[in-house]
């Protein structure tokens, strides 16, 4: 997995490519936590992952959560079919805010 | 390992999705084994057997782990939102059955995921 970190609308963007498994999650989860942490809305963009296990998965809810209580701004972007595959799963594509592209996030 | 998964079901005719989808849940079960048998230990070993006979796939797991207390990975409730329980959840999802074994004269375990293929699940 990699990861970069760019702001685009007032958010926060962290944008993970490659497999999200187990090994690599725990990068993940400290990314979308500190950056909550520090007080941003935030999206991640998942448009370049090619796999992602319950271990990614539960870092994404673990920042959605985090955002609740901390009333910040939290989605995902550019959903790839694999991960989308895996949060239908998970029935959390229904409880994420999913953005087919930044643009679309303010409209 | 999931790469060997997927070489050893792309030789067969099954669809994107559904290996996708295998392959997750093999990729669960090997990730309780790691994380509860264990616990981390990058010395740990498991074995993994896929048998392909008529329209059945079974995935069978051994471990040399201590026993696991089945509790431990119980799938949880999808309405309650927490980071963790979905592994368990997508291996029932995924799969048609799931066996745990305990093997009474040796340590560890032996986890047996059968699949039912239909139309569905080929190209």
């Amino acid at each position: 997995m990699q990861y970069n970190t760019t702001e685009n609308a007032g958010y926060k963007v962290l944008e993970l490519s490659g497999e999200v498994d187990l090994h690599y999650s725990p990068q993940a989860r400290k990314q979308i936590l500190d950056l909550l942490n520090d007080g941003h809305d935030l999206l991640v963009d998942l448009s370049a992952v090619e796999y992602i296990d319950s271990s990614g998965v539960a870092s994404l809810v673990e920042g959605y959560q985090l955002s609740k209580t901390e009333n910040l701004k939290f989605g995902l972007v550019g959903v790839s079919d694999a991960a989308m595959q895996v949060l239908q799963l998970a029935r959390l594509d229904k409880v994420f805010p999913i953005h087919q592209s930044i643009a679309d996030v303010n409209e | 390992m999931r790469q060997q998964v997927r070489d050893a079901l792309g030789s067969h005719n099954f669809n994107k999705v559904t290996i996708d989808r295998l392959i997750l849940a093999v990729n669960e079960a090997a990730m309780n084994v790691i994380q509860h048998g264990y616990q981390f230990d990058r010395s740990g070993q498991i074995w993994i057997e896929i048998t392909h006979k008529d329209n059945d796939l079974v995935f069978k797991l051994t471990d040399l782990a201590s026993t696991v207390d089945q509790e431990c990975i119980k799938s949880r409730d999808l309405g309650d939102l927490r980071p963790g329980g979905l592994g368990v959840h997508f291996i029932k999802e995924i799969m048609d059955d799931v066996t745990f074994l305990e093997d009474c004269n040796r340590s560890g375990n032996v986890l047996i995921m059968r699949k039912k293929l239909d139309s569905s699940c080929l190209k």
